[in-house]
């Protein structure tokens, strides 16, 4: 792959660009990325949503699960070392790494993180060099569409 | 095997005084590690107990459970009076790398400097959080064994006490005794180095795990540099002089919820008499990845499974089982009856197969009574990954290979047991 492409696309994961792109926002700034780097994004769609697929330069591959209505309401990881958290999952951000903190004394251990509240759920599995994640908002899922659906 | 058995006998005793300790302050400047005077084959061994860890006591009156903890002695570089033994070390094969507690440390470590000459520090994302703070250098000992210069991570160091975006970005910090757990995470997992190849590169590429900042600290905005592989953080065991090619932990098998049972951890495999694979199966490991398959309820966990002992259940999808979830815990499972099943490991791409029985008790009775540090059945949801934490390790002997170590099994990564 071309890496000045695959660096444009590092730094549209990875560098501060419009949180309209993250867990919770709409798709514009992703399609027209997307429409620049023509096809270095992958985007596959059903009838319920598309599905925008990045591969960092990390090795991390991140998708993005897009609605009908345009709006991003999950997004799924997996690689050697953690996305930007910060960037991916935008305004639930700090409500993810409160819960992330609290999580760890409740358990009294260390372990995978599993938070499932109203607003939001997050898995994180794994372990330094092979992570997998899951971020969504339950009330975002379109119609038909199931958390199993998100892989 | 009557050399092992009188090992253990030996070291049940001192890892009883071991448990009493880690409970405790957890820190403290006597001489309490194993193979101290003995010398010869038993100079390997470490009594390892698993408990309720250095959180039990006041004031934070939060117990851990399924942690292995022990001792590990630190000396300034090259001094014998500069050093001080801590306990409350969670043994970790899931990580590389000795991590310490700044609150823990009372002696004074040499700062590992960038090539501008400003201090560098780390970024090290676990799954549940970060651990952030500089990098030191110490002379490790344990069980006779030594480390020396071992580049290892203060955590918590007032001094950088500002964490850059770039690493919170990874998850919540686990930066004191109540977020970490332990006094310290000794990590001796498969991999030498805790990042590899990946941080000694510039660019995009670059993970972002160490930083180089003024001495005055990091900046919110500071971001990340390269780190050669000799200078990042790593598995002690790959600098011992002897017994470097890996470790094996040995803990006895475990009913229900105990307050707490005591083990080995050995190093070496093959390297002494006490250390071989016998009749343990390797199990050989993707490399890349770390993990190796599982095949459980017909659900294959291709490369996406994994044996860590600082994992503190066992953590899978019930999926079609659908054991149900603890109300007051939604990463616990609570069946009504203890559940008895089982899954097989299967090594990557070396053939080897084997089946593992296991329970899952219910995590609210196992986990009731404080006191317990120990738990076997304790098992919770994992999505997409089968983690073999622990429990995994009652009742067995689990030898981790370091990557690209030779050992009379073939060279590591593998995992035997």
């Amino acid at each position: 792959m071309n890496s000045r492409i695959t660096r444009g696309i590092f730094a549209m994961l990875l560098l501060p660009f419009p949180a309209s792109a993250s867990l919770g926002g709409d798709v514009t700034s992703v399609q027209t990325d997307q429409a620049k780097m023509q096809g270095s994004l992958r985007t596959s769609s059903n009838n319920s949503y598309t599905i925008h697929e990045i591969q960092a330069s990390t090795g991390v591959a991140v998708r993005e699960y897009v609605s009908p209505a345009g709006k991003v309401f999950a997004v799924t990881w997996q690689g050697p070392f953690h996305p930007d958290l910060r960037q991916l999952l935008g305004t639930y951000f700090d409500q993810f790494a409160q819960a992330e903190q609290a999580q760890r004394s409740q358990r009294r251990g260390h372990g995978p993180v599993l938070i499932q509240q109203a607003g939001l759920v997050v898995q994180i599995s794994g372990h330094l060099r092979s992570f997998l994640g899951k971020a969504y908002v339950p009330q975002m899922l379109p119609a038909g569409v199931h958390a199993e659906d998100i892989r | 095997m009557k050399r092992v058995r009188l090992q253990k006998f030996l070291y049940l005793s001192l890892a009883v005084a071991l448990a009493a300790t880690a409970g405790c302050s957890g820190t403290s400047n006597g001489s309490n590690t194993g193979g101290g005077g003995g010398g010869g084959s038993t100079a390997n061994v470490q009594a390892i107990t698993v408990n309720t860890g250095p959180t039990a006591a006041p004031p934070l009156n939060s117990p851990y459970i399924n942690g292995a903890f022990t001792s590990v002695t630190v000396c300034a570089p090259g001094s014998t009076t500069a050093c001080q033994t801590i306990g409350g070390i969670l043994v970790d094969t899931g990580s590389p790398g000795l991590r310490i507690l700044s609150s823990a440390l009372t002696i004074s470590l040499p700062q590992q400097t960038a090539s501008n000459g400003d201090p560098v520090v780390e970024c090290l994302p676990f799954v549940d959080g970060i651990t952030w703070g500089p990098v030191q250098t110490a002379d490790m000992t344990i069980a006779g064994e030594q480390a020396k210069s071992l580049p290892i991570q203060v955590i918590g160091s007032s001094n950088f006490s500002t964490i850059p975006n770039a690493c919170t970005s990874f998850g919540a910090p686990e930066d004191d005794l109540s977020t970490l757990g332990a006094n310290g995470i000794l990590g001796v997992g498969l991999a030498a180095q805790d990042c590899g190849t990946a941080c000694t590169v510039s660019g995009p590429s670059n993970p972002g795990l160490y930083f180089a900042c003024p001495v005055a600290g990091c900046e919110l905005t500071t971001q990340s540099t390269t780190q050669s592989l000799s200078n990042q953080v790593q598995n002690p065991i790959v600098l011992f002089p002897k017994d470097n090619n890996g470790v094996i932990i040995e803990l006895p098998s475990v009913t229900g919820a105990e307050t707490s049972v005591s083990g080995s951890m050995i190093f070496g495999i093959g390297t002494q008499t006490n250390n071989g694979l016998g009749s343990a199966t390797v199990y050989t490991i993707d490399p890349s990845s770390g993990n190796f398959t599982t095949v459980f309820n017909n659900v294959t966990y291709q490369d996406n499974s994994f044996l860590d002992s600082g994992s503190n259940a066992l953590y899978f999808d019930s999926n079609t089982l659908n054991i149900p979830i603890c109300n007051d815990a939604t990463f616990w499972y609570c069946p009504t009856t203890t559940l008895s099943l089982s899954a097989t490991n299967q090594g990557f791409g070396n053939g080897a197969s084997g089946t593992i029985n296991f329970t899952v008790g219910n995590a609210d009775t196992l986990t009731a009574n404080l006191n317990d540090g120990v738990a076997n059945g304790l098992a919770g949801p994992n999505p997409g990954m089968f983690d073999w934490g622990l429990p995994f390790f009652f009742g067995r002997t689990v030898y981790t290979a370091i990557e690209g170590q030779n050992t009379p099994g073939g060279a590591g990564p593998y995992w035997a047991y």
